[in-house]
């Protein structure tokens, strides 16, 4: 047997893979290790179907570590961040938390990122495959006087699922109580005695929360939390296919620097006012895609069977290839395939009847609403 | 009845010139949870290592290769509705197809239980 390439195929740096501070409490756990994004991670513990279920069910623990913090201060920091994010800043309070896009001068996606507003600046999480790029570009965005710290010191935890509130909220001290938290906002807390960082967001569709934390911290923590009953530690793999049936799309995969954020269906990540006002990387280019509309656009797709569609198979429309898929694989909590594909624009409305290539076979595809199971989200 | 190993962690059991091949445990538990098996069409002529099929785990595709040459005589209509069996069951219930030998000498090139078992050890 021979495995094809698979979404956990990010390439690291020469020099190795790094170890995380929850390396060894992983192995500990029964995690089985690979190389991701530069870095040693959990693909799995019990088995990914298991752990995938268990956190729509219960609340899973996902280490995501690798994944870049960078906190900015000083200068004219709102419009330095406006000229570098198409964020609107005005309307983002203290403790708000912000999905943001990184573009290239023809309006590529670059990363995608959360933008969180601090009482002294602006924190940030970015890919980890793609954070020592990140820097790079936003130090050259930003001007001088803005100080950019890469928090590399620092873990980040997401306790993810239905009972994550309930299995946090035990451990939880400062002065807001954890309720006071909605989705996309956060605050500064007391865990098991840590100063942490939380807020109540993350990548599976569920309810939950990332938190933040010393990285010298990290496995008090995360021992601390894995004692309660509703929690497990969860690898990769399920984060990939809870994501992907919650429509979220996987930097490298679903969105790249080929891509237009308007093609990729994430405006949302271009805020109002600067979608008409412009002034940040690639507004030109992003304007004009948002007047004319895209030429293909990023869709779900639900097929029937269960032999799964994976990155890279085309998508036809009868004989007329019409799109490619950029993520595909089973559906733990819908038992059927599903995937995201960028196909034209022509063949991209719900219910388009579509045929996906694996193995010279074709499966029949129905272009489906996303996501595909629903969010639920604490609002 | 005699059972061999390949490198690619297929397993083949032969009785006279028909052989049952299977991943084996090793294999499905690297794979993990498999969602779909791909398998050939009865009738197929078959040359040793080629892909004859397919497993599907939740986290990606993988190729099983043939460990002998000949023609398929059955595939396991049972991984259908229940591929879990080659998670649950690889070595026996799990099995995928069975081929008609056309060539036994090339049953020598491959491992017994114990020079698998040090194989696996060995990764």
């Amino acid at each position: 047997m021979s495995e094809y390439p698979t979404n956990d195929d990010d390439q690291a740096e020469d020099i190795g893979p790094m170890l995380l501070p929850l390396d060894a409490w992983h192995r500990e756990k029964g995690g089985r290790m690979v190389e991701f994004a530069g870095y040693m991670m959990p693909v799995q513990y019990e088995g990914i179907m298991a752990e995938h279920l268990w956190t729509r069910e219960s609340a899973g623990l996902f280490d995501v570590s690798h994944m870049g913090q960078i906190y900015l201060t000083g200068g004219d920091l709102e419009a330095a961040v406006e000229a570098a994010l198409p964020i609107d800043l005005s309307t983002l309070k203290t403790g708000s938390v912000r999905y943001s896009l990184l573009l290239d001068e023809n309006g590529g996606i670059l990363d995608d990122l959360m933008v969180t507003r601090w009482e002294t600046g602006f924190y940030l999480v970015v890919n980890g495959a793609t954070k020592w790029d990140d820097i790079g570009t936003l130090r050259e965005l930003l001007p001088d006087e803005v100080t950019l710290n890469h928090l590399d010191e620092n873990a980040l935890l997401a306790l993810q699922g239905p009972k994550a509130f309930a299995a946090l909220e035990r451990h939880v001290g400062g002065e807001t109580p954890l309720s006071a938290l909605t989705f996309m906002k956060g605050a500064s807390f007391k865990l098991g005695g840590v100063d942490v960082w939380i807020s109540r967001s993350g990548y599976t569709g569920e309810d939950g929360f990332e938190i933040s934390i010393p990285g010298e911290s990290a496995a008090q923590i995360a021992e601390l939390l894995c004692g309660e009953p509703e929690v497990k530690p969860i690898g990769l793999g399920a984060r990939d296919s809870l994501r992907l049936e919650a429509g979220l799309p996987l930097y490298g995969h679903d969105m790249t620097p080929e891509a237009d954020p308007v093609s990729a269906g994430l405006v949302f990540g271009i805020n109002k006012r600067r979608r008409s006002e412009g002034g940040f990387p690639g507004a030109a280019h992003v304007q004009d895609v948002l007047a004319e509309g895209p030429a293909r656009k990023r869709i779900g797709l639900t097929l029937e069977g269960r032999m799964a569609a994976r990155e890279g198979a085309k998508v036809f429309s009868g004989d007329q290839e019409v799109g490619v898929v950029t993520s595909g694989g089973f559906s733990p909590s819908l038992q059927h395939p599903i995937a995201m594909a960028y196909v034209d624009a022509a063949h991209a409305a719900d219910g388009s009847a579509l045929e996906i290539e694996m193995r010279g076979k074709r499966l029949p595809a129905t272009a489906a609403p996303m996501p595909f199971v629903p969010h639920r989200y604490y609002r | 009845m005699t059972r061999y190993f390949t490198e690619d962690h297929e397993w083949i059991e032969v009785e006279g010139d028909l052989g049952t091949v299977g991943i084996t445990d090793y294999a499905q538990g690297q794979l993990g949870d498999i969602t779909f098996v791909e398998l050939p069409e009865t009738g197929a002529s078959v040359t040793k290592g080629d892909s004859v099929s397919v497993v599907d785990s939740v986290k990606a595709a993988s190729d099983v290769y043939t460990p002998v040459s000949g023609t398929i005589a059955e595939a396991n209509d049972a991984l259908a509705d229940e591929p879990e069996l080659v998670n649950t069951d690889a070595e026996v219930g799990g099995w995928l197809f069975r081929v008609t030998l056309s060539n036994a000498s090339e049953l020598e090139s491959l491992m017994d239980a114990d020079a698998y078992k040090a194989y696996v050890e060995s990764l």
